[in-house]
């Protein structure tokens, strides 16, 4: 069990190879097989991750299972998992065979299809437990070329657009951080990740064409990895890549994207900006609550006018990835736990809001809003799992959506109120265009004449559900569940940045006596 | 005394007397009817020189009272030079076989080029250096135009020698003026006459130099041969120009500033770093607009080029180290990518249309995936090689304090993702169209698989590039020191 991180990571990557080798033809049967392939792939290495969860000890705050090896240009190939990194994992692991069941009806070029999506199920996975600087910059980044081919091969009819758009916008938020990379690597001489979190960057302010840097270094840095994550997150007002994205990319890439792709920006928040820049943090946080704030509100009126499914879930996502930035960077506990279980809660339930999109544009081929209406009266096992997601996605009591949102809520009333007013209108707002949605598109009579013919979901399509709503109403009745296992870090995490902060005012307080 | 001069010499001279041979014999036997067979013998010839090199020599040899260096940084950039030769002769073969362009002038001409690259990289001495470089330029030349009865083979000849002489110009001017200040052209007595600064007739002398060499190299704004050249030579001869050539130019670029220069780096720090973001930002820009391969070729290493010199304009060891990692690794990216092109044919003769690639990715999945690699490590993209060449020439740039040259360079990069984008989606996105030939040439498919696995896969632990960074690191602390 010595590298079980790197079995589970390059897992994928093997049932990769053995498509690309070892299956021949485009027949039915090829197709078959190749879904076969990647769903056993994906469901071992589901099973991997349950032993990674199972040697985890959450009440130990320091990275576990480490696996260290020499790499190239004095790097380290350094893996490795702790409270915060665990959670995202599973996350990646759980999702995955449903994603590859969710496209058993894809018929083009599927060989491909589930190389990609098993190349990206490594790649993503690497990100989570990548201990080394470039280790970690190298899965980011190189998850941006299956996802661009997801999309410009099996997207829709704008797809060229949206994957050039995609791959670029991501492109240039990330190449900063690798400038930034390499100033760390020259100021601390390392890029273990682990050593990096206790080396205390340079916070001297200084001026870069006249312009005064406080915190100097710190906020530097922290200003580059902003730029990729807050891309890659998506925050406004960098957000407009998503919706072209998650509108032109096939429903299983949709999924795919938000449910874990957007929350390597909220990961690498908390892996790197706030440990590692907690002075950083603290000059530029009130900038991420009110872009958070207005992310919150702005997104949900954009969604409110979108006539189209999938754009109007795309913009949901931004906002709810609005309250992640804002708990985080509110960097007390409630905020950070909150703000973890929101993007794995986001994970179940936008996934599934996906999925059950997927479910009707594969019969009708269309995601128009107004294609749609009554469906409840030929659908009723569909109108209730929608229903279910929409409350959840709405953060009704009782679902994961709920809890996420209340902590995130709590953690940033402490630190910044007018922030906390304008963010909760925006949990109106959610319920305003999540049930509006659900009556236009399922409420009313059915009287459109091409949905007569509609058929409910099959056997596949709530078998693929029913995970996802155990999880929604298990974590929603039970956050224990999660909080237990993500709390001693996030304790450390938060006490780590309060204790970097309190050192700063003092040595600043001394430095101004 | 000579002796020991001439053993240090022998890689060369044995090269050299090879060529001439090959020559005479060719003559007065068979002429063309031999060339396939000299090919062969002089990719040959390269591959046992590189083994000849890379394995026996050792330390730090001087011949000629120090005109000429042999050390660790020279045999570093000869075996690259000689290796990629090699592979680009083999590679050519074929496709001069069938156009009637396979005359035996070929191989003795890219023979005698490689001489004078091997001088080059080696010179220790201003009129060693001249004379490499225009043995291997005048070589050069006349391979440019090779396809006689074209017009832009010919223009291609012409336009390279016109400017390759203004350059030459430049380059003899400065090293006159050097000399007129340093009094001696020997690098070992220019550094003494720089210490503690350098007269202003010097830094004249240094200016014209490096000029010289931005043309070699084709850095922005000395760069307007390229795309022409690029364009109107024969593939393989493209491909030759983009590999071998660049090498043995930047090497001799950064044996001249730093061995000659070396004492005063900040002088010419500003200019190496001003080419870099030049020709990187001209790279990345005027390659958007290109629709022939060639071309958009040509702009791509004037950009690949620009980050070179990065490596070089950070005046340190890692520096140079970083340069050599970088230009093997485009060096390999670029055979690869040239082998594919090679194989780009309708109906028996050669494409050149980026959107003839359209859907290539439904009729040759396993080379589709090549250029895949080959496009997203020419951008950049983890994991290929060719962001560990990035990585590393950024490194370097901002170990030397040139942080701002970073920042302009992962632009650039992001500007150039742009267009090998838009290959790939040529050949995965596109609809269908006329389709190329089948054919694939064993060489070329062989070569083009073999570097596709190199650039994709070498950074995994355990490959560690094969060792490439230790023995950059050892050729680099040779040169500065």
């Amino acid at each position: 069990m010595g590298n079980i991180l790197t079995l589970t990571t390059f897992l994928p990557l093997l049932g990769a190879v053995i498509l690309a080798l070892g299956l021949r033809g485009d027949d039915a049967a090829a197709q078959r097989n190749a879904k076969w392939v990647a769903l056993v792939t994906t469901a071992v290495t589901f099973i991997c991750s349950l032993f990674i969860l199972t040697n985890f000890d959450p009440a130990n705050t320091d990275f576990q299972l480490v696996e260290t090896t020499d790499w190239i240009f004095g790097l380290q190939y350094k893996m490795g998992v702790d409270g915060i990194s665990i959670l995202f994992v599973m996350l990646t692991t759980f999702l995955m065979p449903l994603v590859i069941a969710s496209c058993w009806n894809v018929t083009t070029r599927v060989k491909e299809y589930m190389i990609a999506f098993l190349i990206l199920e490594t790649l993503m996975l690497g990100v989570f437990l990548a201990l080394d600087l470039v280790l970690f910059y190298l899965f980011f980044e190189a998850g941006l070329i299956p996802m661009f081919l997801i999309i410009g091969i099996w997207g829709g009819k704008d797809r060229i657009y949206a994957s050039f758009k995609f791959f670029l916008y991501t492109f240039l938020g990330s190449v900063l951080m690798l400038v930034a990379m390499v100033a760390m690597f020259t100021e601390a001489g390392t890029t273990d990740i682990p050593t990096l979190m206790t080396h205390s960057f340079g916070t001297d302010n200084f001026r870069i064409l006249g312009i005064q840097i406080v915190g100097g270094m710190q906020t530097l840095l922290w200003l580059a990895f902003f730029a990729s994550f807050a891309v890659k997150m998506p925050m406004w007002p960098v957000h407009t890549w998503l919706p072209d994205a998650h509108v032109q990319a096939p429903t299983a890439g949709s999924v795919v994207l938000a449910a874990i792709l957007l929350k390597l920006g909220g990961y690498g928040f908390l892996r790197f900006s706030l440990p590692m820049f907690p002075v950083g943090s603290e000059v530029m946080a009130p900038l991420v609550l009110w872009l958070s704030a207005i992310a919150i509100v702005y997104t949900s009126l954009v969604a409110l006018a979108q006539s189209d499914m999938k754009k109007l879930i795309a913009y949901s996502s931004v906002a709810h990835m609005g309250f992640v930035t804002m708990g985080i960077f509110s960097a007390n506990q409630q905020g950070v736990d909150g703000a973890i279980f929101q993007m794995i809660s986001h994970g179940f339930i936008s996934g599934a809001l996906f999925l059950c999109v997927g479910v009707i544009y594969d019969r009708m081929h269309t995601r128009e809003i107004d294609a749609y209406g009554g469906l409840v009266n030929r659908m009723p096992a569909y109108a209730l799992i929608f229903l279910f997601f929409t409350m959840a996605n709405v953060g009704l009591p009782g679902t994961s959506g709920f809890v996420g949102e209340f902590l995130t809520l709590v953690g940033v009333f402490q630190v910044n109120t007018w922030v906390a007013l304008f963010a909760t209108s925006g949990v109106i707002l959610s319920a305003a265009y999540a049930l509006w949605l659900y009556r236009r598109v399922v409420l009313g009579d059915l009287i459109k004449e091409s949905l007569r013919s509609i058929t409910d979901m099959t056997g596949r399509e709530r078998l693929i559900f029913a995970p996802l709503v155990v999880m929604t109403l298990l974590l929603g009745v039970y956050p224990a569940l999660i909080l237990d296992m993500i709390g001693p870090s996030v304790a450390a995490l938060v006490d780590n940045y309060d204790a970097a902060l309190a050192a700063f005012h003092s040595a600043s307080q001394f430095a101004a006596n | 005394m000579i002796g020991a001069d001439i053993q240090i010499l022998l890689p060369e001279i044995v090269l050299a007397v090879y060529a001439m041979l090959a020559l005479m014999g060719a003559v007065y036997t068979t002429k063309d009817g031999a060339a396939s067979l000299l090919t062969w013998m002089t990719a040959g010839m390269f591959v046992l020189l590189a083994l000849v090199i890379g394995v026996n020599g050792q330390g730090y040899n001087v011949a000629f009272d120090g005109m000429f260096v042999d050390d660790g940084f020279a045999r570093f950039a000869k075996v690259t030079i000689l290796l990629s030769a090699a592979i680009v002769l083999l590679m050519s073969e074929g496709y001069m076989q069938r156009r009637g362009l396979l005359r035996f002038e070929y191989p003795v001409l890219i023979a005698l080029a490689v001489v004078g690259m091997m001088v080059m990289v080696s010179a220790g001495d201003l009129m060693v250096l001249y004379m490499g470089l225009e043995l291997q330029s005048l070589a050069l030349y006349v391979v440019a135009s090779l396809r006689r009865d074209n017009a832009k083979s010919t223009e291609a000849g012409l336009k390279y020698f016109v400017l390759g002489a203004l350059s030459s110009g430049l380059l003899l001017y400065g090293a006159s003026l050097t000399y007129g200040f340093a009094g001696t052209t020997l690098f070992s007595g220019i550094i003494e006459a720089a210490e503690g600064g350098a007269s202003l007739g010097l830094l004249f002398g240094l200016v014209f130099l490096i000029a010289g060499f931005a043309f070699k190299v084709s850095a922005a704004p000395f760069h307007m041969w390229t795309p022409d050249v690029y364009e109107g030579s024969p593939t393989p001869v493209t491909a030759f120009f983009a590999t071998a050539p660049k090498v043995a130019a930047i090497a001799l670029f950064a044996r001249v500033v730093h061995d000659a220069f070396g004492g005063i780096v900040g002088e010419w720090q500003q200019i190496v770093a001003f080419l870099s973001v030049a020709s990187m930002f001209l790279g990345a820009v005027a390659a958007i607009g290109q629709t022939n391969i060639k071309r958009l070729m040509a702009y791509s290493s004037i950009s690949h080029m620009g980050f070179a010199m990065m490596g070089l304009a950070a005046g340190t060891v890692g520096g140079v180290q970083a340069m050599l990692v970088y230009m093997v690794i485009y060096v390999t990216m670029n055979v690869g990518t040239f082998a594919l092109i090679l194989t780009m044919e309708k109906d028996g003769r050669p494409v050149t249309d980026i959107a003839a690639l359209k859907s290539y990715a439904k009729r040759q999945p396993l080379l589709a995936l090549v250029m895949l690699v080959m496009m997203f490590s020419l951008a950049g993209v983890p994991p290929m090689l060719g962001f560990f060449g990035k990585y590393a020439v950024l490194l370097a740039a901002y170990q030397g304090g040139l942080a701002w040259l970073a920042v302009a360079g992962v632009i650039a990069s992001v500007i150039s993702a742009f267009y090998y984008l838009r290959i790939v989606y040529y050949m995965y996105f596109g609809e269908d169209t006329q389709a190329l030939d089948g054919r694939t040439p064993p060489v070329l498919w062989v070569t083009a698989v073999v570097t596709g696995a190199i650039i994709g896969l070498a950074w995994i632990p355990g490959v560690n590039l094969f060792g490439l960074d230790p023995m950059a690191a050892a050729a680099a602390a040779t040169l500065v020191n």
